[in-house]
């Protein structure tokens, strides 16, 4: 059935003079919802700082609990999904449609990836214990504040990973538009975007990372 | 209130602390400052306004000035230079307030819903804050359960007092009186009863109240005794025993004059030195077969109480 | 779509409830934004004036302290979040931005929507919170207090979270449409000033509000999982808590005033038929207001437990912040030189907020002192002061500016008289409200008090009389305006002889896409003539 659809031109909204005009602010206001988003985790990260400043011993023992080799593998996952996603809109630009399709899933395999990881670490906590506050049961902690640490762990990684969810969203939603739209080198908008997308959810575990596996 | 001479003005309420005069020098400068600008502006306007009004309704403006580089240069240094000076002025009064005179007493101060506690060093509690005239006093205030802020009007000072963290403010009263203190940050339902006073009496009257406030309170007991009641009241107890049993710590028993084996190997001997250094940093000299698990309790012992422990260990032979 | 549907007026194009529902016309979700603001301005004031009403005694009259605490805290956030900060850019820079620029739309017109339904969604749940207790945290949420675990605070903070969305999209959304959707000839220096004031809220809502954002995520997690950051108890910090809070609503205090510097500076210029004295001073001096903005959140907390030296840099910024407001009075005052001024009721909305706003910024200077402001902190005297700043000067901006575009927007011209009755009006209602009040902070009365020494009763009752004549001020503005659209007249393209593109292009009211034709800018935007002698 989806083979009956021939992807069409893509058609200028209403309130754009042109093509390049309205490319031209759907990425800038790409990039301000980032810097936006920037923020947000900045403050977040700022905050991880302090309370690594204030709780080293927690940090220190925390961080010790942690595995650092299924956050190596989510950090190969993701750098690669985010190829992929450059690839995607390199080829869109070429018009290789089907192409666009195939980078596309192979990003969405990627990002699974990520999640089954996580989703194997995050199991592993609940059976340890290893919870946020007033849910931390774990043994054999001896740093009294050791549910900061993973306090902090959990609304991090979480708000990492409902990010990397919307990201997916994204990605299936250029499956969508890629059956019904033609990717030229002057529209490849939505691939374009959600690239960027997925570009800062590399970003903030490229700092999220080192500061809860590695440092110190 | 018994002060000789009022000094409530229109704005600003009576002052009765070292501070006051400097802070509403302050006040009244930018008061007059903002009165200038203020009238200059209103007056402004008012005249263009009248001057300027429309006559015709096709009338255009007689001038289009877009700018003038004297004009704009002027009232941008002016203004510059005027918060400039009140920047230092404010700085300056801010710092003041901020470094407490080496001859100052200390208070203890704890906001709690809804209520002050004044804890005085002779060992005794009381809910009104009572203090000599003409004596810097030094309040270390912290809460036990939300933010209040601690605010006393009349002598123009005021800092808040948040659960975990002890701030300091210090005053000099300059007139004998009973003045309010008030809760500033909002702290819940009573947040407006947070009211007590701080009464500002003579000298030989404070030396007279301290003294019989203490004994009343017990707090004129030697020093040993004083030292049993810090044992049993500040928690030392749950980990120290007087009798000899081993406690989750080592017991007090026995041990003045005697060495001791850390856990380092090493050996000390416990005196006043030792038992302080342990109070205030205790994981620096852990005994053998011991965990290092007591939090320090620099800030939270007054010198006077640790000295009280230390009379009170002495007595546990 | 025909060509004949495009050139009939946008109130007209489509009928029905459900297409205003589901519109994207700019023009439609700024007016949907301004009733939705006018319904929260009476209920945020309707608050205000049964706790006034209470503090008419220092004994307790008709509520107990927990109820006015209540009181408060609703009167603080639904002015706060849902009035004052959207208000401007929601109601009049989304109808106006873009005909002022010569676009037929912002750039993302169906975001533009979702942050309406964002801000919906997020008064509903405010609204909502009113079912599961009553809210009492103050508008600051200040931790621990706001740790109590009462439901309705948590809805409360839910609702922020929520209008903070809606904020940083509307911001992003003029950005870019500043950047790229201006009319051939629209150069940055012949934009009007209200779209440079929109421009500089714009960056502080796109990077100001997701700290906020986090800062009630954080304060929500705490809350239910007792983390520790936040809370004492657990070893959190109280005092990040409020460095996060502030770092955001400092700038919000910009995000308020800022867009009135705009409103203000067309009245302004119009009602004297004068080009604005200094515009690229006003253009950047908003933009450099926005900057430092970022840098003086710690002067909130001069009481609360930062170092000396934090402390001490934070006064010194604070006074930078004064300078740029001070010029841009001047500047407004100078533009009355040689003018052609009429006392329209817009005008009289304008000098209100002159004369107010002076007020605000000198109260402003002597909290920044820092010796007078450990004095003044958290006393009635702040309350004033930001209230001359919110109310005496946004809300009367903002008001100014319905009345100002109110023809354009609904095609009726008001009635003059009233227009200036209600003006009056509010003018003496608010002084009266809140001049009392500088003088019962610095005589060190705390603000959030339901119970008061008895010395400060007669403060009380002079403003609660002021509040008396304020409000009815304000509902004869509001009842001027909406007797208009049955009795007004039709209002012509342009009554007031502006000459932004609003008014020498677009017709009244405007078509569905603003203009028939792309307009062709050749000059600037106050361009007047001199009258010939």
């Amino acid at each position: 059935m989806a083979e009956t659809i021939v992807p069409q031109e893509h058609e200028v909204a209403h309130h754009f003079d042109d093509l390049e005009q309205e490319f031209q602010s759907h990425r800038m206001g790409m990039w301000l919802f980032l810097a936006s988003e920037i923020m947000m985790f900045g403050a977040l990260l700022v905050g991880g700082f302090i309370l690594m400043y204030r709780f080293p011993g927690a940090f220190a023992e925390g961080r010790a609990h942690l595995d650092w080799r299924l956050g190596t593998i989510n950090t190969f996952f993701l750098l690669t999904s985010g190829y992929t996603m450059a690839l995607a809109a390199m080829h869109g630009q070429r018009g290789n449609q089907s192409a666009v399709r195939r980078n596309l899933w192979l990003s969405l395999l990627f990002a699974a990836g990520f999640l089954v990881v996580k989703f194997f670490e995050y199991s592993a906590k609940f059976h340890h214990g290893t919870l946020p506050g007033k849910y931390f049961t774990a043994a054999g902690f001896s740093d009294p504040h050791a549910h900061v640490f993973f306090g902090f762990y959990f609304v991090a990684t979480g708000l990492h990973v409902l990010h990397v969810l919307i990201g997916m969203g994204l990605m299936v939603w250029c499956l969508f538009v890629s059956r019904k739209v033609k990717f030229t080198r002057a529209y490849i908008t939505p691939v374009e975007m959600s690239g960027l997308y997925w570009a800062l959810i590399d970003l903030v575990w490229f700092i999220l990372f080192p500061l809860l596996y590695l440092v110190g | 209130m018994n002060s000789m001479e009022t000094t409530k003005t229109f704005w600003l309420p009576d002052q009765a602390s070292t501070f006051a005069g400097r802070v509403d020098w302050a006040f009244d400068l930018f008061l007059w400052i903002s009165t200038f600008f203020f009238v200059l502006v209103v007056g402004l306007i008012a005249l263009f306004v009248i001057k300027h009004r429309r006559r015709r309704p096709d009338q255009m403006a007689s001038g289009q000035m877009a700018h003038n580089t004297m004009l704009e240069t002027t009232w941008t240094v002016v203004p510059l230079l005027i918060v400039m000076g009140l920047f230092f002025i404010g700085m300056r009064g801010w710092w003041h307030m901020r470094i407490a005179p080496s001859n100052s007493i200390a208070i203890d101060v704890v906001g709690m819903k809804w209520k002050w506690t004044f804890n005085y060093m002779q060992g005794f509690s009381n809910d009104t804050l009572v203090v000599p005239v003409h004596q810097p006093v030094r309040l270390r205030i912290t809460s036990t359960d939300v933010i209040h802020s601690f605010y006393i009007p009349n002598f123009r000072t005021k800092v808040d007092a948040v659960p975990g963290r002890y701030q300091a403010l210090w005053f000099e009263a300059t007139k004998t009186g009973v003045f309010p203190v008030l809760c500033t940050q909002y702290c819940g339902t009573s947040h407006s009863y947070m009211i007590t006073a701080v009464k500002v009496v003579e000298r030989a009257e404070y030396d007279t109240w301290l003294s019989d406030a203490a004994s009343a309170s017990g707090g004129d007991v030697a020093p040993d005794a004083f030292g049993a009641t810090v044992y049993s009241k500040r928690g030392c107890n749950a980990c120290h025993t007087v009798d000899g049993s081993a406690g989750i710590g080592p017991t007090w028993k026995g041990i003045w004059d005697h060495h001791v084996k850390l856990a380092d190997g090493s050996t000390v001997e416990v005196n006043a030195a030792y038992i302080k250094q342990s109070v205030q940093d205790p994981t620096s000299q852990v005994v053998e077969g011991f965990p290092p698990i007591m939090p320090s309790y620099k800030g939270i012992l007054s010198d006077r109480e640790i000295e009280a422990v230390t009379a009170y260990i002495q007595t546990l032979k | 779509m025909s060509a004949h549907q495009e050139n009939i007026n946008y109130l007209k194009a489509r009928k029905g409830f459900l297409n205003w529902i589901v519109t994207v016309d700019h023009k439609r979700i700024g007016l949907m934004y301004l009733a939705s603001i006018i319904f929260f301005f009476i209920a945020g004031g309707t608050y205000a004036f049964l706790f006034r009403m209470e503090l008419w005694s220092p004994l307790q009259g008709f509520m107990t302290s927990d109820t006015y605490n209540h009181l408060f805290t609703m009167h603080g956030v639904i002015m706060v979040f849902l009035v004052v900060v959207p208000g401007i850019p929601g109601a009049l820079g989304n109808f106006l931005l873009p005909i002022q620029l010569g676009a037929k739309d912002l750039a993302f017109p169906k975001l533009n929507i979702t942050s309406l339904y964002l801000y919906w969604g997020g008064a509903t749940l405010a609204l909502f919170s009113l079912t599961q207790g009553r809210a009492d945290s103050g508008w600051t949420f200040y931790a621990p207090y706001s740790l109590s675990q009462n439901p309705a605070v948590l809805w409360m903070l839910t609702a922020a979270f929520i209008l903070g969305f809606s904020s940083i999209l509307t911001g992003l959304n003029f950005i870019v449409t500043i950047h790229k959707m201006r009319a051939p000839g629209m150069t940055w220096f012949r934009l009007p000033l209200f779209v440079w004031a929109l421009y500089a809220t714009g960056i502080m809502q796109v990077f100001a509000t997701p700290v906020l954002a986090i800062t009630l995520v954080l304060l929500l997690v705490e809350n239910f999982l007792h983390i520790g950051i936040f809370d004492p108890a657990l070893g959190g910090d109280p005092i990040m808590m409020q460095h996060f809070f502030w770092f955001y609503s400092h700038p919000a205090v910009y995000i308020i005033v800022v867009p009135a510097f705009g409103v203000v500076s067309e009245l302004i210029a119009t009602f004297s038929r004068k080009t604005i004295f200094g515009y690229k001073f006003i253009a950047f001096s908003s933009v450099a207001i926005t900057i430092i903005g970022f840098l003086v959140w710690g002067h909130h907390m001069f009481v609360a437990g930062q170092s000396d030296v934090a402390v001490t840099i934070f006064s010194f910024l604070t006074f930078f912040t004064a300078v740029p407001s001070a010029i841009k009075v001047f500047n407004w005052t100078t533009t009355l030189y040689q003018g052609s001024i009429k006392l329209t009721t817009p005008m009289l909305y304008a000098l209100q907020f002159l004369f107010n706003f002076t007020i605000g910024g000198l109260t402003g200077i002597i909290l920044g002192i820092l010796s007078v402001d450990i004095h003044l902190h958290d006393t009635y005297f702040v309350v004033s002061h930001f209230h001359y700043v919110a109310m005496g000067s946004t809300m009367i901006a903002f008001i100014g500016g319905i009345y100002y575009w109110w023809p354009k927007m609904t095609g009726k011209m008001f009635n003059e008289t009233w227009g200036r009755i209600g003006a009056v009006l509010v003018f003496i209602g608010f002084n009266v409200t809140f001049f009392v009040q500088l003088i019962m902070g610095s005589q060190g009365s705390p603000r959030r008090y339901y119970h008061y020494l008895d010395q400060f009763q007669i403060y009380h009752q002079i403003s609660t009389v002021g509040v008396v004549i304020l409000a009815l001020g304000l509902f004869t503005a509001l009842f001027n305006l909406l007797i208009s659209l049955r009795t007004g007249a039709t209002a012509p393209q342009n009554p007031w002889g502006a000459r932004t593109l609003e008014w020498t292009h677009a017709a009244t009211p405007p078509v569905l896409y603003n203009f028939t034709e792309t307009p062709i800018v050749t000059e600037g935007p106050y361009d007047y003539p001199v009258e010939k002698v």
